[in-house]
């Protein structure tokens, strides 16, 4: 019977078994697979993907993993290959090669997901929540007809998820109870990638997905325009051991031009209160908080930050976290390691002095 | 055109919420609740929209309790049209209603009002699921323009120019009607309901109606076993000195 499952499984009779013999499939173990939604940039698996990796191997040390990919160009062939061998459980990586997939947009994306756990009948399906994540995702879900999770900072069992609500001053641990496939999207600074290198040269098959039987209607209704966005030599706020943020105490985006050198000094990420993207001083893709980027540095330093219950949401997991303000009351100094009741600008200026050039 | 813009009632953004003892949730007696404030921000957007000429009518709906039918009123005192108040009472804790079920009665009543634009808040505060905006409009197989930081509408084209806040920064893209739309911060800042437009919407008309009516079959595939406290921080210190700063970082905490 397992041999005819996995069989089924791998000739993509998903469908079918899905629906099957519920009862003889809860006696058996559950079988674990997780088709994982992968984003890629410059001819690589992005880093938060690979924190999605990092999920599966969580879900299940035995997990099979199919890692999607989608797009056009060489670009895409070139990350397929970095997919490949970016995991000991990948077992296959997919291709879906069209130019209606080549930007992010939720319509053709979701119809695509429908259509490979159709085929595959995974029983997780695992993303990073990031925009792409969270903009489809639970389109996704809602074509397949299941509840997801999203948010997820660990897992506990292959169907209990610990995720924050309340802007992450509580924590909801539930179990799914539903059919497959279990569908989540996981805080990339929850999951950090494997860091070893594979011990055995291991890589995955690459395959293209046959796109012939997607529903192209809700294709045509959706048109990418552009993307704006500020060219910049820091490293990515999602990613950096390093950040320092700046809020209305700042005063004007001139003044941020410090704060970038401060970063500068450290190989830090500059991010942003709610107030001072509202106030105009920085773009809204610096914004640290409950609605905007998560961020789980080594080393995060505010500055002119009062604490918000919501700005805390997005930055509360850092490790060590420094609070600069002249207010000592500031609700921030509650959740610093340290903290300095001071001018922000003397002490910028004196931190940019102290501090060596990064070599 | 007519726009539905969906709300929730929400505990209010400013109260610090506290778990029970008993770890089932999160203590919501006696504690302020407001309208989510994403889903203000949607209903500012519908009546902005109304007000430009790009829409005639703007329909305010909730799911939940007897007790959401105050968000209504203050949709309506803001100046949305009529409402229609779905009447759901979640009694088990432990099996809250999910936003896939939210998003189907959603569907039922936005293809029973057939609106051109549905607006909804990006996500609530209460259980951050931002889900709900995005399975609506997979349901309604309509395109949708998430994390919306600004909204055009070409009404002779029928589409709508969406200007939405992603990772990057910010991303247009161009949707057909009818669209489902959520709303991020920075899309506009609602107005408050006047004393006038408070009275006035006591006359404005909710519909009552229940799921059942609406045939839509509540399945419930999520049991929530704990709500528990983050883990606390341990307390900071105030320090005199950068220089005390820089040698803590260096020697104390090993980040620098």
């Amino acid at each position: 019977m397992a041999a005819m499952v996995v069989g089924a499984l791998r000739r993509g009779g998903g469908g079918g078994f899905r629906r099957g013999p519920r009862g003889l499939a809860q006696s058996l173990r559950r079988l674990v697979s997780t088709l994982v939604v992968a984003e890629h940039e410059g001819g690589f698996v992005k880093p938060s993907s690979l924190s999605a990796l990092a999920a599966a191997e969580a879900i299940a040390k035995d997990n099979k993993v199919s890692l999607l990919l989608g797009g056009s160009g060489p670009a895409l062939h070139k990350a397929a290959e970095h997919a490949a061998s970016s995991h000991p459980l990948v077992s296959e990586v997919l291709v879906a090669e069209s130019d209606a997939l080549a930007h992010p947009l939720a319509e053709p994306w979701a119809e695509l997901l429908r259509s490979v756990q159709q085929k595959g009948g995974y029983s997780h399906i695992v993303a990073s929540s990031t925009s792409f994540g969270k903009n489809l995702l639970p389109r996704a879900a809602a074509l397949l007809d299941v509840s997801p999770v999203t948010d997820v900072t660990a897992i506990t069992e292959p169907r209990v998820f610990v995720r924050p609500i309340y802007a992450g001053n509580a924590l909801c641990t539930v179990r799914y109870t539903g059919e497959d496939p279990c569908i989540m999207s996981i805080r990339s600074t929850s999951f950090s990638p494997a860091t070893e290198a594979m011990s055995e040269t291991k890589v995955a098959p690459i395959t293209q997905v046959d796109l012939s039987s997607l529903n192209e209607d809700s294709f045509r209704k959706s048109t990418w325009v552009n993307l704006t966005s500020q060219d910049t030599e820091r490293p990515d706020l999602g990613n950096a051991q390093v950040v320092v943020t700046g809020g209305r105490g700042l005063k004007s985006a001139e003044n941020f031009k410090l704060l970038e050198q401060l970063a500068e000094k450290l190989g830090a990420a500059v991010g942003a209160t709610r107030a001072a993207v509202d106030a105009g001083f920085v773009p809204n893709d610096l914004q640290v908080g409950q609605t905007g980027k998560i961020v789980a540095p080594a080393l995060y330093m505010a500055f002119g930050v009062s604490g918000a219950i919501q700005h805390l949401a997005g930055m509360r997991d850092s490790k060590v976290i420094v609070a600069v303000n002249k207010d000592a009351d500031a609700p921030i100094f509650q959740v610093a390691d340290y903290g300095l009741v001071a001018d922000l600008f003397e002490v910028l200026d004196e931190l940019i002095k102290k501090i060596p050039d990064k070599k | 055109m007519k726009i539905l813009v969906a709300v929730k009632r929400v505990v209010d953004y400013a109260v610090k919420v506290r778990v029970k003892p008993d770890r089932t949730g999160v203590e919501t007696a006696n504690v302020k609740m407001s309208m989510n404030p994403f889903c203000e921000i949607a209903v500012e957007e519908a009546l902005r929209l109304r007000e430009a000429g790009a829409a005639a009518e703007v329909v305010a709906a909730t799911i939940g309790p007897a007790q959401s039918a105050d968000t209504l009123r203050t949709a309506l005192a803001m100046g949305a049209d009529r409402a229609v108040h779905v009447l759901h009472d979640s009694p088990d804790p432990a099996r809250p209603l999910l936003p896939l079920s939210v998003a189907k009665i959603l569907r039922a009543v936005a293809l029973q009002e057939k609106p051109g634009l549905v607006i909804l808040g990006k996500q609530a505060i209460d259980d951050d699921c931002n889900q709900t905006g995005q399975m609506l409009a997979g349901l309604l197989q309509w395109p949708q323009g998430t994390f919306a930081s600004k909204v055009v509408l070409d009404k002779e084209k029928q589409k709508a120019t969406v200007d939405r806040e992603v990772d990057g920064g910010i991303e247009t893209i161009c949707l057909d009607l009818p669209a489902v739309i959520t709303t991020d911060l920075r899309l506009n800042q609602p107005r408050y309901a006047t004393l006038p437009n408070i009275m006035k919407a006591k006359s404005k008309v909710i519909k009552k109606v229940t799921p059942e009516e609406l045939n839509v079959d509540i399945r419930s595939d999520m049991e929530v076993i704990q709500v528990t406290e983050p883990p606390k921080r341990k307390a900071g210190v105030i320090l005199s000195s950068v220089d005390e700063l820089l040698d803590k970082l260096k020697n104390e905490a090993h980040v620098l």
